[in-house]
């Protein structure tokens, strides 16, 4: 395990890229537990401040210090992103596992679920979950919603490898030695799906990340716990655009940037590590 | 007997590798020279990674990395010109490619494209040799199929439409209808079931003797050899063994290796269990010094350990790799 | 043919339950307010200007019927259904009387040609230049290509929407950053209203795909770079079969295959993306309607674009499931 870091931090300049990015956000988030000030109040700095030695990102129009505000927003977002990771790998790996072990009927009846869920256009039933939610929305709710909605497509990924693995000789030997379904997917399968479920976890982040800034920004989540996507409705509620304060958006929107490519970094070069055949194409 | 057909002469084509910083270099085909005539079915066995697969694609310069040839030369002499298989550009050997040379590959299953018809691939492959307006050019393939017993109507079919032995014989038929000089069949029967294979193997020696062209035949089933082939090369971690006529090795074979694969084959009344052969076969990587058999042959001495035996003719036609070659039984 | 009709009959049941599993959601969703959506949205509809009490009243029967506040929830699901089945989603009270389904009728065109436009060519682009990229995989441009494409990829719609519209509207305004179409035109067969229409398209368009070709560039690349080591591959090039011809009718057509069905798939979050780039641009399309109703309070129009997103969304999965046994022989007969 260690190795296999070590070596892809050595030779996969795609995954060293992504390790550097994201660890530039997480130490930025963590900084937010050293602000001087409650990072949400507002009025405890001068508005309109551009960058400068005391503040390094200026400050908003709200007078509240960009900096810290930042800091705090990247860690609700990045938490955010992985609640609903954590959440929803739950969902996928058990539906994934089972399905691809079981086979058969009970396969088809969960892929057909599956797709379904693929394919429905999730973002207007997430506003339909915001419009009659309302002032009762949090951003706990809406982390379990798109858990709950956004499992389908790494299941179908997972599903597909247990599959291969049914028909492998070590669960032939399970089965006539008498294990349980349970045992064998938890003892001899799971092993198999870890690294690919890993991968799916940086996209699942990346996707649910960018849903969550694009309901924010429209204003469609608890507006009053900062995120990016809330600092950037803050920002456009200012018109900061047009009033020159290009610094409250410049930064949200870089650092949410590097975010989204940090994990695609991490989630393609693990995808390359998994399976060899899409390395041979760019020897 | 004219000029051989093809000319292999200290033939050398290794993988090399370089994955997360090592260098690793596979010696899959090491030093290998052999002739084959007009006219004769030539059989190339030995076990899996041998170095048989990798011998033919250098032979068809079908060579990708990290597979490179280091040395030596392939050249054929075809009917109407002579091709050194490693000195031309890619334009002379497409050129060449089924109108003289032509391949009947492993897996019947996968060789044809699964989303064209079966009329196409004749069309990709054969038309610009024919050189007929399409309409008489359909009429020659139609014929073609009909001199080998198959129904014209497969030209309509998709490949998953026939079964595997069809396929196969369909790919025959592709691999004939320009009456090449020479033919590589690679493994053509090995995934076919028994009963195929035969007719199959039928089919190929039957359009073998009525275009009179070459065909180097590998395959690791002894038996086939037996059957169907003129020629014998025994290949064994990449290095040919022993060469000789297909009926004169299978009476008496004299490299320890083909002694004991001839002696592994199953014998009517023949009730002596087969003792298998010590040890694994040598990492290409990192082959064994002097000769690469020497860790698992009975006969092995001090001196196999430190060079290599050369090919040497022990009788007419027959050569042999091997300082201390078994004794020539008489039947 | 009985293969094609066992497959025709799966999508088609594939259909219905994408239809059917989309509603309930729906429902759900709506049903699990704890507040009381009906007094909710009048008090926000009306919190602008004067209604009539008359048209208070025939709002908050209408949203009752809508909500499906009536009766049991057994009674409730089955009025919800019978709402949707015929398609009757009421008033709007944003703009009321107006019915939903006019509002609705006059987006669509506008979203739909967004989509197909934005679509067909980021799905042509990404899979030739993937395909290409994957085939001549030593060539220094298409790498380049790639990674340009990955740049993007990870990006969401809204960031990228954003970027375009600061550089494009502010930085270096060349291009028309709001609307379907110029504001004093009237809609007609003209070249300069249709020059206007596709101008105003520029920039939507081109953010939907800068997103898109990043994800169909590297699935045809890898694609490819699987199918070129696929025996029939490898034997058209042993048979000295023009190289076009191989790229073409071996490599591009097999890889393309998993390609389309990844379209499917993906067009569930193409819509998502086309909702909130409209919404960015002011397009007159459903996300921006959606928006807006949202601002507006307008339940019954949330609702009925929430439907027909997913009415139409799974048409449109249907229509490329259908096309598909094209392209597969092995679909086609059996």
């Amino acid at each position: 395990m260690w190795r296999t870091l070590r070596d892809l931090l050595r030779f996969n300049r795609q995954f060293a890229a992504g390790i550097v990015l994201l660890g530039i956000v997480a130490a930025f988030s963590c900084l937010s537990f050293f602000s001087p000030y409650p990072p949400n109040d507002s009025f405890v700095v001068p508005p309109d401040v551009p960058p400068s030695w005391a503040y390094p990102m200026g400050t908003t129009s709200r007078g509240q210090d960009l900096f810290w505000l930042l800091s705090f927003a990247i860690r609700n977002t990045l938490l955010f992103g992985m609640v609903v990771a954590i959440l929803s790998r739950a969902l996928a790996l058990v539906i994934g596992l089972v399905a691809g072990y079981s086979g058969g009927l009970v396969d088809r009846a969960l892929m057909s679920i599956n797709d379904t869920f693929i394919v429905i256009p999730l973002f207007p039933i997430l506003v339909l979950f915001y419009f009659v939610m309302r002032d009762h929305m949090s951003w706990g709710l809406l982390a379990l919603m798109m858990a709950c909605l956004g499992w389908a497509y790494d299941a179908r990924l997972i599903r597909s490898v247990a599959l291969s693995l049914r028909t492998r000789e070590f669960t032939q030997t399970g089965i006539f030695s008498g294990m349980s379904t349970r045992q064998i997917l938890v003892e001899e399968h799971l092993p198999y799906v870890l690294p690919i479920l890993f991968s799916t976890t940086m996209n699942n982040i990346n996707w649910s990340i960018g849903l969550e800034v694009t309901l924010s920004v429209l204003g469609f989540t608890d507006i009053n716990t900062p995120t990016i996507g809330v600092l950037i409705y803050w920002a456009n509620q200012h018109t900061a655009l047009v009033a020159g304060i290009w610094w409250w958006l410049f930064f949200p929107v870089l650092l949410v940037v590097m975010t989204f490519i940090g994990l695609f970094l991490l989630a393609v070069s693990m995808n390359e590590h998994i399976d060899p055949r899409s390395r041979l194409g760019r020897s | 007997m004219g000029e051989p057909v093809l000319v292999v002469s200290d033939l050398r084509a290794y993988y090399r590798t370089s994955a997360f910083g090592i260098e690793r270099e596979v010696r899959a085909v090491d030093d290998v020279s052999l002739t084959i005539e007009a006219n004769e079915i030539y059989g190339l066995a030995g076990e899996s990674s041998s170095g048989k697969t990798t011998l033919i694609k250098t032979i068809a310069a079908a060579i990708q990395p990290p597979l490179e040839v280091l040395g030596g030369s392939v050249v054929f002499n075809f009917r109407d010109r002579r091709v050194d298989m490693h000195g031309v550009d890619r334009q002379h050997l497409d050129a060449i490619r089924w109108k003289n040379l032509s391949y009947i590959m492993q897996g019947s299953m996968n060789v044809l494209n699964p989303v064209r018809r079966i009329r196409h691939a004749f069309v990709d492959f054969a038309f610009r040799h024919i050189g007929k307006p399409m309409p008489l050019f359909l009429a020659v393939v139609r014929e073609h199929l009909e001199r080998l017993h198959l129904a014209p109507e497969v030209l309509d079919a998709f490949p998953h439409q026939l079964s595997g032995g069809m396929r196969q014989r369909v790919t025959i038929a592709l691999a004939t209808v320009c009456r090449p000089d020479f033919i590589i069949a690679d493994e053509p029967t090995t995934a076919l079931d028994v009963v195929v294979q035969k007719s199959v193997l039928a089919m190929i020696h039957e359009i073998q003797r009525e275009l009179g062209s070459s065909i180097i035949f590998v395959t690791h089933d002894m038996a086939v050899h037996a059957n169907l082939t003129d020629r014998l090369g025994i290949m064994y971690a990449g290095r040919l063994v022993e060469e000789g006529r297909t009926a004169d090795i299978f009476r008496a074979p004299r490299h320890p290796y083909t002694a004991h694969l001839i002696a592994s084959l199953p014998r009517l009344g023949d009730s002596a269990p087969k003792k298998g052969l010590d040890g694994a076969p040598p990492n290409l990587a990192e082959p064994p010094s002097g000769c690469r058999f020497h860790p698992r042959c009975p006969r092995a001495t001090e001196r196999c350990a430190r060079e290599a035996a050369p090919m040497a003719s022990l009788a007419p036609g027959h050569r042999v790799a091997c300082f201390y070659p078994e004794p020539e039984r008489s039947a | 043919m009985p293969g094609y009709l066992v497959y025709l009959l799966t999508r088609l049941g594939q259909f219905a339950l994408v239809v059917f599993i989309g509603i309930n959601i729906a429902f759900i969703v709506t049903h699990a307010t704890p507040i009381d959506p009906v007094e909710q949205s009048i008090a926000a509809a009306t919190q602008f200007g004067s209604t009539s009490p008359e048209a208070i009243a025939l709002m908050r029967q209408s949203l009752k019927e809508l909500y499906g506040l009536e009766g049991d929830l057994a009674h409730q699901y089955a009025a919800f259904w019978s709402r949707i089945l015929v398609g009757n989603f009421g008033p709007s009270l944003s703009a009321f009387p107006t019915p939903v389904s006019v509002l609705i009728g006059r987006a669509l065109p506008w979203t739909v040609s967004l989509l197909v436009v934005s679509t067909v060519l980021t799905w042509v682009m990404g899979n030739l230049l993937g395909g290409l990229a994957g085939y001549f995989h030593r060539s220094r441009a298409l790498r380049l290509a790639g990674i340009l494409a990955m740049a993007f990829h990870p990006i969401p719609y809204y960031i990228v929407a954003f970027l375009l519209l600061i550089v494009f509207g502010h930085v270096w305004p060349i291009l028309p950053i709001s609307g379907g179409s110029s504001m004093n035109m009237t809609q007609e067969w003209s070249w300069a209203f249709v020059g206007s229409v596709v101008s105003h398209a520029i920039l939507p368009v081109a953010s939907l795909a800068l997103v898109g070709l990043g994800g169909w560039f590297m699935g045809m690349r890898a694609l490819v770079s699987n199918v070129v080591t696929e025996d029939y591959v490898t034997y058209a090039e042993l048979g000295g079969v023009a190289r076009r011809r191989i790229l073409a009718a071996y490599v591009m057509r097999n890889a393309l295959m998993p390609q389309v069905t990844g379209l499917a798939m993906s067009l569930g979050a193409i819509f998502n993306g086309a909702i909130i780039t409209e919404q960015v641009f002011g397009y007159p399309g459903i996300g921006t309607l959606l928006v807006s109703a949202v601002h507006a309070g307008d339940y019954s129009l949330v609702l009925g674009i929430t439907t027909v997103s997913i009415v139409a969304v799974s048409i449109a999965v249907l229509l490329i499931d259908l096309l598909y046994p094209l392209l597969d022989p092995r679909v086609r007969a059996r």
